[in-house]
């Protein structure tokens, strides 16, 4: 097979809104090769995913096979011309076996309608051999009883089995220990040598130097690097991501912090366990871990939302109320939470009305809605954090996710608080409003204002934060003060199995 | 847009015309509304002209919204929040039966208004805490609710009308000030009321957040439990009063002549008006032109001489497609 047999992407654009997801991109895959796709969260990776497993199709550009471009309706037909998207949740049915999910689509029958469950397992053990996997499950093992690797080997192998010739992993290692990582990078080993073409998204830039053969940088939706593996080292990959010095885009000017300002002991919820943490005023306290570490749910016990089960919250050394998220507002605490458009705003009222949410003193007059004390309050902030928006009667929901956060941000900043906790503030932004975000959080600290940086960028932990609390199951695995952070460290103390016993703080 | 205008979108509109304006005013929906009450009025008025413009029945339509206005202005406030109330028919039952024997046993028709209002709020006090605190969905738990309601407005009563023979109370059923019967100025009065509540105050506007989405509403500061329970208390007093102008207007209380079905009448005009039910949209203005819709169609119907069991088809039909209606637009925007 050679080169221009191979499917490719010619010219991809598309558009969503205001956001140009992708803007003329073309790579050309080749078989027998592990090309890594990398670029910030809104690069445009997971929208060149969909495009190419069919989920929507492009703006202009065209897919191809070999000369012939190829143009897909919905998911079965990409799948048919043998591309696999391997998703970071394996989409198998909990209560089908191995089995079943594995052959899901094309389960030998017998006499036409039942079930041929000897020729089934026979085929199964088959696959399972393979991939080396008869000692991990059975055919007859139902897939809920799975653990999340094993689920992806599943689809994995569905794929391949399916006659997968694309094959492209989104972000596989995020729930994945370091020892079933490496079994996963065995497997795609063995099937590039098989002559499959794989595309490895992740945001760890070791593994792909690691693994790739040729990697692809995307940022903005352009692309703009695509070169051989060989020579790349993390920190020039990572300067193509940003599009220039990380150091450049994290601005702290200072780096002094004051007195004690928040003072959490042993705080416990449903899904956080025995969590103690200190918050300095004018300090930026990060917080690192992999996906469902506990880490959106402790900026959601801190504020009261959750309920809690045991601990203490104190700010200046006053405790703060369990369970009342008014209580932790009055409190001085603001919480910019991860999910902007479910937990943050009201979509469909105005940018004025949404920041104007947590000052209802300062916005009424005995008890009534007083829009020109709002406008004196809001306008400034809005003006401040250049909100780009007609007016500010603009539904939030026409804004793009920049935008939106800055309104978030502005309802919090109205309120002036003493402590902001912000989870993921930077989700789905594009670069620009990042840098501006980083800026305030800069100004903010800069300012007397205590910071809680909850991220899974690690770019982004490392250049604002003071120190950095790690997470894994809930709880708090370690604590890294500048300058000791460090992508690999963080994600060294990340892993669920390397968390130490509750208390064995790694200074 | 590179910068942000922080002019207001009112100097906006001073731009256009005046019927922009106007249009934006009232807003797109309650404009529909205004038309079909006026296709309406066409129809009845060209079907028994002389006696639909008639300033008596003008007046009889007038008297026969006041109740249903004051239920399915209150209903609008639980529908933006989030809820619904059906039990407010079987709560007006039982108001109109402890207002009787209040006045009844003290002769007091203040003793009465109380009776009515206290009873209505610890109604709606019992919804509140069962939705709230029992996590009960509201529908199922306002549907027992009113089972239990009628009950006690039969046990109470026995089942018999209780007559009212306070005059002065009667007053503010067919009293008459400045030449309008009492009850349509209690309607201007509350209408006002909500409307300032609602649209202006801050609580009102909490209400509105409760109800788009009660996780940022919490996150927020707003005690949504506290919201909750104080929603259907509302609803119970508003009730209550209902209940009141009821008992007030037929001389009587009774467990269930006057005031069956109108659940279903304050749900339609509530999302005639432009209440989306799963919360957090509608206004007091709408409410109140879907309340004329209803009333002007049971007047018209009546006059047209359309059989009472035909009626509630229509009634439901309404209803349903005023929902149906709401999915659309929701759907769209």
């Amino acid at each position: 097979m050679t080169q221009s047999d191979f499917f490719s992407l010619d010219g991809i654009s598309k558009r969503f809104g205001i956001v140009q997801a992708l803007d003329n991109v073309s790579i050309a895959f080749r078989p027998g090769e592990v090309l890594a796709l990398v670029g910030e969260n809104g690069a445009g990776k997971s929208t060149m995913m969909r495009i190419l497993e069919g989920v929507f199709g492009p703006d202009s550009g065209t897919v191809r096979h070999g000369a012939t471009p190829i143009v897909f309706g919905e998911p079965r037909d990409s799948h048919r011309a043998g591309i696999r998207v391997i998703h970071q949740e394996p989409e198998i049915v909990p209560n089908l076996t191995v089995a079943e999910n594995i052959f899901v689509g094309e389960l030998p029958r017998l006499a036409g309608v039942l079930l041929d469950w000897r020729k089934l397992e026979e085929q199964t053990d088959r696959v399972l051999a393979t991939f080396g996997m008869q000692q991990d499950m059975r055919p007859r093992q139902l897939c809920g009883t799975l653990g999340p690797a094993q689920r992806q080997m599943i689809e994995i192998m569905r794929a391949i089995r399916a006659g997968g010739r694309l094959i492209a992993f989104d972000e596989p290692t995020s729930s994945l220990t370091d020892d079933e990582a490496r079994r996963l990078f065995s497997v795609i080993r063995r099937l590039r040598e098989e002559g499959t073409s794989i595309i490895y998204i992740s945001h760890r830039l070791n593994e792909i130097i690691d693994l790739a053969d040729r990697i692809v940088v995307l940022r903005d939706g352009r692309l703009v690097d695509d070169s051989p593996a060989a020579g790349a080292s993390e920190q020039t990959i990572a300067k193509l991501m940003v599009g220039r010095n990380i150091d450049d885009l994290f601005t702290r000017e200072t780096w002094r912090s004051g007195e004690q300002l928040l003072d959490v002991a042993g705080l416990t919820t449903d899904r956080v366990s025995d969590v103690s943490l200190r918050v300095r005023r004018g300090e930026v306290l990060g917080i690192a871990g992999l996906m469902g570490a506990g880490r959106s749910e402790l900026a959601k016990a801190i504020v009261g939302y959750d309920r809690r089960i045991a601990g203490t919250i104190a700010m200046n050394g006053v405790p703060v109320l369990p369970n009342s998220p008014h209580a932790a507002i009055v409190a001085g605490i603001g919480f910019a939470p991860e999910d902007r458009k479910h937990e943050a705003l009201l979509l469909f009222r105005s940018i004025l009305d949404n920041a104007a949410l947590c000052v209802p003193d300062k916005t009424s007059s005995f008890g009534f809605f007083n829009r020109r004390k709002a406008l004196e309050i809001v306008s400034p902030l809005a003006a401040k954090m250049s909100i780009k928006a007609p007016n500010l009667d603009e539904q939030v929901s026409k804004l793009s996710g920049g935008n939106q956060q800055k309104v978030v941000l502005a309802r919090w900043l109205a309120r002036q608080p003493m402590l902001l906790i912000l989870d993921e503030p930077t989700r789905g932004i594009d670069i620009g409003a990042k840098a501006e975000i980083y800026r305030l959080i800069d100004e903010l600290a800069a300012s007397g204002i205590g910071i809680i940086l909850i991220s899974s960028e690690m770019p982004e932990l490392i250049g604002l934060a003071d120190r950095v609390l790690v997470m894994a199951g809930g709880r708090i695995t370690a604590e890294l003060a500048r300058p000791d952070v460090d992508e690999a460290t963080i994600l060294k103390h990340a892993m669920p199995q390397s968390a130490p016993a509750p208390g064995d703080h790694i200074q | 847009m590179n910068s942000l205008e922080l002019r207001a979108s009112k100097a906006q509109t001073d731009a256009r015309g005046a019927s922009a304006r106007v249009v934006e005013r009232l807003g797109v929906h309650n404009i529909s509304l205004l038309v079909a009450l006026a296709i309406l009025i066409i129809i009845f008025g060209s079907l028994r002209g002389d006696v639909f413009f008639s300033s008596r029945n003008l007046l009889n339509i007038g008297l026969g919204v006041t109740i249903l206005g004051v239920l399915a202005m209150s209903q609008t406030v639980v529908i933006v929040a989030g809820g619904l109330d059906i039990a407010v028919g079987a709560t007006v039952g039982l108001t109109t039966v402890s207002t009787a024997m209040a006045i009844q046993a003290t002769g007091s028709p203040a003793a009465g208004i109380v009776a009515g209002l206290v009873l209505g709020g610890l109604a709606g006090l019992v919804n509140g805490i069962i939705i709230t605190y029992g996590r009960v969905n509201a529908v199922i738990a306002t549907l027992g609710t009113m089972a239990i309601f009628r009950g006690i407005a039969f046990i109470m009563s026995d089942g018999q009308s209780i007559a009212i023979f306070s005059d002065t109370f009667r007053f503010i059923g067919i009293g008459r000030i400045l030449g309008l019967p009492l009850l349509v100025w209690i309607l201007v009065l509350t209408a006002i009321a909500f409307h300032l509540f609602l649209a202006r105050s801050i609580v009102g506007r909490n209400i509105y957040a409760l109800g788009g989405n009660p996780v940022v509403a919490r996150f927020s500061g707003i005690n949504i439990n506290r919201y909750r329970v104080g929603i259907y208390i509302m609803s119970g007093v508003a009730a209550g009063l209902a209940g009141i102008l009821l008992a007030a207007r037929t001389g009587s209380g009774q467990p269930v002549s006057g005031s069956q079905g109108l659940e279903l009448e304050a749900i339609t005009a509530a999302v005639l008006g432009g209440c989306a039910l799963q919360g957090g949209k509608g206004t007091i203005v709408g409410a109140l032109l879907g309340v004329a819709i209803i009333g002007v169609l049971n007047n018209g119907m009546i006059l047209t001489s359309v059989p009472t069991f035909y009626q509630l088809l229509a009634k439901g039909s309404l209803l349903i497609l005023a929902v149906v209606i709401a999915e659309y637009h929701l759907n769209r925007t």
